[in-house]
């Protein structure tokens, strides 16, 4: 019989830490990450809604931690969150169509997801917060 | 079928065309990913709507048909489209197989749980009761 053959150290495929940190790289990885917060996020939007239809006294418990510091950081991670996961669902919709993978497509696709996502984000808390009255 | 016959697999699986199922998760992303474009937006409206509302007002507002019917659509693609993604980063990062199959078995009923809650809110609210 023949002899069993030693463990060969054969390379592994090429992983996270091989790759040169790219910002693509790093909007590819933002993107699960956003999807992920606002899969949590989303546990904010049953409590607000099942508080609704509970009635004033829960609704009440809802408003008061939304209005607490730690309840308005919450809420804008997840607001930023959500806006930026749907911007980039468009950028992978977009790749999807087979379009959009040349080099400086892509570098501007990520740019325009993230500065996108930041610009709707402070536009809906200025209109929330400021014209419509809900940071005061 | 194993053993049962001498023809390879590849003679036997050769001219049957594409296994015409499998991407079903993939497109159901992409679907509700479609869905959720407009419906997003329109729930981050209603949700500013009712900012610095009372109670009472907010009642109104999530209660009346068309918010209503929105809101149903956008917990309904939101929550599928939440399974469909938890999955994905499951089945990647968790290797150990008893753990895996306990977090898919979790995040598919917590994905429902959150689906029925928010719907019977809604509904509640709705029809007033």
């Amino acid at each position: 019989m023949a002899e069993q053959p030693a463990q060969v150290e054969r390379p592994l495929s090429p992983h996270l830490q091989i790759y040169r940190l790219t910002f693509t790289f790093l909007m590819s990885g933002f993107h699960r990450v956003t999807g992920v917060v606002t899969y949590l996020g989303f546990f904010l939007v049953a409590w607000w809604l099942l508080a609704v239809a509970a009635g004033p006294n829960a609704y009440a418990w809802v408003q008061w931690f939304f209005g607490t510091w730690l309840g308005r950081l919450v809420l804008f991670g997840f607001s930023w969150g959500l806006i930026h996961h749907s911007l980039g669902g468009i950028r992978h919709l977009i790749w999807d169509t087979g379009r959009g993978f040349e080099p400086h497509e892509r570098e501007w696709l990520a740019r325009a997801t993230l500065i996108g996502s930041i610009s709707l984000t402070l536009l809906a808390w200025i209109i929330g917060g400021f014209v419509m009255g809900g940071l005061r | 079928m194993k053993g049962t016959s001498i023809r390879s697999p590849l003679a036997q699986a050769r001219g049957l065309g594409a296994a015409k199922t499998g991407i079903d998760h993939w497109w159901e992303q992409r679907l509700t990913s479609i869905a959720l474009l407009p419906l997003t937006f329109a729930a981050i409206v209603i949700v500013m709507s009712t900012v610095g509302r009372n109670h009472a007002a907010v009642v109104q507002i999530l209660g009346s048909p068309f918010v209503a019917v929105i809101m149903l659509l956008f917990i309904f693609a939101t929550t599928f489209h939440m399974k469909l993604g938890a999955q994905s980063v499951i089945e990647d990062y968790i290797h150990s197989k008893p753990v895996k199959t306990a977090m898919l078995i979790g995040n598919s009923f917590l994905c429902i749980i959150v689906w029925l809650a928010c719907t019977f809110a809604i509904l509640k609210l709705s029809f007033g009761v």
